[in-house]
């Protein structure tokens, strides 16, 4: 790989000791993976945030770290909410560790913004054809699918990296020759908002890592797109798709899946709630300022009977203060900074209903909980519902 | 003997060999608190990766292995250097933020070498030196 005068002496260890080791990482990867140069970058998001991931050892290499980050870069999703952990019942050790994880991170210049979209809360961050470093898969996905610009999935450390040099290894997603459509997806249904999750479910499992094109009969909505590329993140990992009319088309030979309002209503009905629910928990990714609408609207006069936790972006409940409360007026929860999927919070329930093909798909696996999937005003039903 | 070989991680040291033909997953196969492999399937199950070169083909597995490797370090349990026959992102990171030398693009034939035969890892000159070869 080709550095320039100023990367080599970083490399070389004499801009510090905290440059060199970034360099390092940036240098290995893209060796491994074939990269001739460094490109600078306009945004990094950091995974290994939440201390139920990263454990004493993540927090403590963090903390060991001195230096600033070169590019604005906010956090993923963390533990818990950093004001309310309390009612999420997170025990004060974990909180403590995890406030330090955040300061860690502050301290190094990172944004305490923990979020899994961070085009809804700060725009700026990606732009059409700008190189990124994120991490976390669904934010990815948004970017190089919607947004247009051009990330890897990073790990922890190399978005990190990443940040501290302003610049990543290119290769992956930054080529124009790995971003080609592999599979054609015909869907062949009229979809409604909450389709679009276990569509995505559907479709990860088949292409993989591919790269789909999908034809649809009408154009997704922005949250319909954050619903399905964040689905097909987790249930295969997907991080590039196509939606748009004018997308490039798949080569000849590309694969061909056709889909039907069948073949989604019969992973619908596997995945139906059966009655034993006894937390709901929608938000993943975080909820947009539509979603928290159609909340507050779904709940208005209505009692939660078991936890409803809905996930945001805290800069998200902070623009919205009115939706928050027309929420919380139901006993449901608005929690920021964090997700079902990273939380502890979670472990003490059996059966989570969601309304995210993402959750469903890490749910099972990441909470050791069975779960149940629907839209958001069956998902209001559930939480409302008597006895 | 010398052999030529690629520096992902930066830095140089000797000790005796733990060599191992299948791939290792950090997070699962080996305890971050002792550097014990309590993975019952794999190869080097029941032995200590402290204080040896460990010689594997490359990782697999959670990228949380990499911080695994950076607790071994912290717990004083880690291997001095390591070897692989190609590196992926995950041993590669875990051990740059270690500070743990790391090489990797040897012949296969170095994942044979005798448990316990003196290896030295200089990763900065891209040398790796067997004494009984």
């Amino acid at each position: 790989m080709h550095l320039s005068r100023e990367e080599e002496r970083a490399y070389q260890g004499e801009l510090g000791e905290s440059l060199r080791k970034a360099m390092e990482i940036l240098v290995a990867l893209g060796e491994i993976y074939g990269a001739d140069q460094l490109i600078p970058i306009r945004s990094v998001q950091v995974a290994g945030v939440s201390f139920k991931t990263i454990g004493e050892a993540g927090l403590e290499w963090i903390s060991d770290l001195r230096g600033k980050v070169a590019v604005p870069a906010v956090l993923n999703p963390a533990g818990m909410d950093l004001a309310r952990w309390r009612e999420m019942k997170i025990g004060e050790n974990f909180a403590k560790k995890q406030l330090k994880v955040v300061e860690a991170y502050r301290r190094l210049g990172v944004s305490p913004d923990c979020t899994c979209t961070p085009y809804q809360i700060r725009p700026e961050l990606a732009r059409r054809d700008d190189h990124l470093a994120w991490s976390e898969s669904s934010a990815v996905s948004f970017a190089n699918s919607v947004i247009g610009a051009r990330t890897n999935r990073e790990g922890g450390p190399s978005a990190l990296a990443a940040a501290l040099v302003g610049k990543t290894p290119r290769y992956g997603y930054h080529l124009e020759e790995n971003r080609i459509p592999t599979h054609k997806i015909a869907v062949d249904a009229d979809l409604e908002p909450s389709d679009y999750g276990i569509l995505g479910f559907i479709v990860g499992r088949e292409v993989g890592e591919g790269v789909p094109r999908f034809r649809f009969r009408r154009r997704p909505e922005v949250d319909e797109l954050k619903a399905l590329g964040a689905a097909m993140a987790a249930s295969g990992s997907v991080a590039l798709y196509y939606f748009d009319e004018d997308a490039p088309d798949a080569p000849k030979g590309a694969e061909e899946i056709a889909l039907t309002a069948e073949d989604l209503r019969a992973v619908r009905e596997e995945n139906a709630p059966d009655g034993d629910v006894d937390i709901v928990a929608v938000g993943c990714p975080h909820s947009s300022p539509n979603e928290l609408e159609e909340l507050a609207r779904l709940l208005e006069g209505k009692r939660v009977e078991r936890e409803l936790w809905i996930c945001t972006a805290r800069r998200i409940a902070e623009r919205c203060p009115r939706l928050v409360e027309k929420i919380e007026r139901s006993g449901a929860r608005v929690f920021c900074d964090t997700c079902m999927v990273v939380s502890p919070a979670s472990d003490r329930y059996n059966k989570m209903m969601v309304n995210s093909g993402k959750a469903l798909a890490y749910v099972p696996g990441l909470c050791k909980m069975r779960a149940a999937y629907g839209s958001a005003a069956e998902c209001v039903e559930a939480a409302t519902r008597r006895g | 003997m010398e052999i030529p070989c690629h520096r992902i991680s930066g830095g140089k040291a000797s000790g005796p060999a733990l060599a191992s033909t299948e791939s290792i997953s950090f997070l699962g196969t080996v305890d971050p608190e002792t550097g014990m492999v309590v993975d019952p399937g794999h190869q080097l199950f029941g032995k200590g990766v402290g204080g040896k070169v460990l010689i594997f083909p490359g990782g697999k597995g959670s990228t949380v292995g990499s911080y695994v490797i950076y607790q071994l370090k912290k717990r004083g349990v880690a291997p001095l250097a390591m070897i692989n026959l190609r590196s992926e992102p995950i041993v590669a990171v875990g051990a740059i933020i270690s500070g743990i030398p790391l090489v990797d693009g040897l012949p296969a034939e170095i994942l044979r070498l005798e448990e316990g035969a003196l290896v030295t890892v200089d990763a900065d000159r891209e040398r790796v030196i067997v004494d009984d070869l």
